[in-house]
């Protein structure tokens, strides 16, 4: 290695080092100010960085208004069941398309790309009049209810299918499996890696999502966390050290798995969102 | 003999093919008639339609929403801030993705780690990582004017509020990026990077020849992707601007326009015209951008 390339080196390590932390400045200032006191937090002379004293009441005093075990639990179940909608139907869908055919497939295949193509608030009015016509605001099912089925995983898993050589098909024909069975024990579990990647990416978007449950779940048992965060921002402008006690108890859950599965996380991300 | 059994048994795999694959794709297909397909049309329905309650009772009122949106000054004001959105966060969040990503991809010390820190953004909710941000942009209390030592009111002054946004947008966003221009890197030869330095090529004369043109059709996917994603861009606004906000009417964008409308002042009809038109509008610049592909973007 040449002295010029040890210190292009030197200097990108500075530049990546230095790039990291203005992306955690956001992170290190929420955590700060969540153990300050309001007096502290709104001190600007001196400005005060850490907390003098490291307080936990802001915390304690979100749990309490906040009840976020009810939170953690609605926005749990909708993660859940949306990601088991989404795993389940395309995949079905995403062989039938990818490996079967059968008439009108060309215009089933027109319909999932069609779907990918318009922007998502389009369904919004109509998907909540149609769950407030049958009553069914505030329930989980509501949450679950625009992710039930999903074109651009069916999109995803079509891909999936279609690199996947035709020999083992005919293999498992000549064995005498017929299609569901070829389908259940010899193609869908070599998809694996797409439906995890599908998993990931349902379940991240799912705790994003702020406009559907904050529209069609109003009832304070019912919210989920982003919803409730929006909520409460609302009611106590002025208090950051509990906003951000908050924030941090609404990330923490989803940063940690995110901290231990992070390999498939990213690469979830980057197979499903590369392939859209 | 044979032929013909085999003939029959093709007609019969057919047939099987045929009721598996209706089977399989039958759930889907229903989902998106239901979800997607019916809310479309009846989306289109409803923006010529004046709201009565709930839906019912609605008066058939022709193109007069269309006409009250296309004239309505916040419509434009809207659009503009959506624009001014977009045309901050796309730009800036791929550049410096990009920057990155050319940065990490190489065998080098703490790749791995520098990975975790940018993509973390993604992983958080936008309902906090807006409330956060409020809190550094805080004039009077905030971590960024004490750090320039000024009283910058980034969210409060109309002509810069977008703009503040569109910095949150760009943070949150580049891991993302940056992800996908990794594994847009990888598939890069390696043999053109040492051609190139044996004939005495530069790391940015590299970047510009070959690493561009190489990935110009990931760089163009993140484009379209992006410029979709900020022209819809809702979260951060609603989350930031209050509703006394001075400088909310001009940083509302059309989507946070259609939300206000339709499920606040609860004018369906109104709202379904905001989101066709936004529609509209999504639907011109993706035309744009693929016949405009055909000037840069490099398929090999």
């Amino acid at each position: 290695m040449t002295a010029r390339e040890k210190t292009m080196r030197v200097v990108i390590q500075i530049f990546l080092i230095l790039a990291s932390i203005t992306m955690l400045v956001p992170f290190i200032w929420m955590i700060l100010t969540a153990f300050k006191t309001v007096t502290e937090s709104t001190q600007i002379n001196p400005f005060v960085i850490f907390p003098t004293q490291w307080i936990t009441e802001n915390f304690t005093e979100v749990i309490d208004n906040m009840n976020f075990i009810l939170l953690y639990k609605n926005t749990l179940l909708m993660i859940f069941f949306r990601v088991v909608c989404a795993v389940l139907t395309a995949t079905l869908a995403g062989y039938a398309l990818g490996r079967l055919n059968f008439k009108g497939r060309g215009l089933c295949f027109s319909l999932v790309l069609f779907q990918m193509m318009v922007p998502a608030q389009i369904f919004i009015i109509p998907q909540y009049l149609m769950i407030s016509s049958i009553n069914m605001t505030n329930t989980i099912f509501a949450l679950v209810f625009p992710g039930l089925v999903t074109a651009f995983g069916t999109f995803l898993l079509r891909q999936a299918y279609m690199g996947l050589p035709r020999d083992l098909e005919e293999a498992a024909r000549l064995d005498g499996c017929n299609i569901g069975q070829t389908f259940l024990f010899i193609m869908a579990p070599l998809t694996r890696s797409a439906m995890v990647a599908l998993g990931i990416f349902t379940a991240v978007f799912a705790f994003k999502d702020l406009m559907w449950p904050m529209i069609i779940n109003t009832d304070k048992n019912m919210l989920v966390l982003s919803s409730a965060l929006a909520k409460m921002q609302g009611q106590y402008t002025a208090n950051y050290p509990q906003l951000m006690a908050a924030s941090l108890i609404s990330c923490l859950p989803m940063i940690v798995i995110y901290l231990i599965f992070q390999k498939q996380f990213i690469e979830g991300i980057a197979t499903s969102g590369g392939k859209l | 003999m044979a032929g013909k059994k085999q003939k029959v048994k093709g007609t019969a795999r057919a047939r099987s093919e045929n009721i598996w694959g209706w089977l399989f794709v039958l759930p889907t297909m229903i989902g998106l008639i239901v979800l997607n397909i019916y809310p479309i049309i009846n989306t289109i329905k409803q923006s010529f339609f004046k709201t009565g309650d709930f839906g019912r009772g609605d008066i058939f009122v022709g193109v007069d929403n269309y006409v009250k949106v296309l004239s309505n000054s916040e419509t434009w004001d809207a659009l503009l801030a959506t624009f001014k959105y977009a045309i901050i966060e796309v730009p800036f969040s791929i550049a410096i993705s990009l920057v990155l990503a050319v940065l990490l991809n190489r065998k080098m010390r703490g790749r791995s780690a520098y990975r975790t820190i940018f993509f973390l953004p993604m992983v958080c909710a936008p309902a906090a990582v807006a409330m956060v941000w409020r809190w550094l942009f805080n004039s009077e209390f905030g971590l960024l004017n004490h750090i320039l030592g000024a009283k910058i009111q980034w969210v409060s002054n109309p002509k810069i509020a977008i703009y503040a946004i569109a910095v949150i947008g760009v943070w949150s966003i580049i891991g993302y990026n940056m992800v996908l221009f990794i594994s847009g890197l990888q598939e890069v030869p390696h043999d053109y990077y040492e051609a190139a330095s044996i004939d005495g090529a530069t790391g940015v004369r590299q970047f510009f020849s070959i690493t561009i043109p190489l990935i110009s059709p990931t760089i163009f996917f993140v484009c379209v992707t992006r410029i979709i994603g900020a022209l819809q861009v809702f979260d951060l606004i609603f989350m930031v601007m209050d509703t006394g906000n001075p400088a909310l009417q001009k940083t509302q964008s059309l989507v946070y326009l259609f939300y206000q409308s339709s499920f606040v002042e609860r004018n369906m009809g109104y709202g379904s015209t905001i989101v066709v038109f936004l529609l509209v509008i999504i639907m011109i610049i993706t035309v744009f951008q693929m016949i405009a592909q055909k000037k840069w973007v490099y398929y090999s």
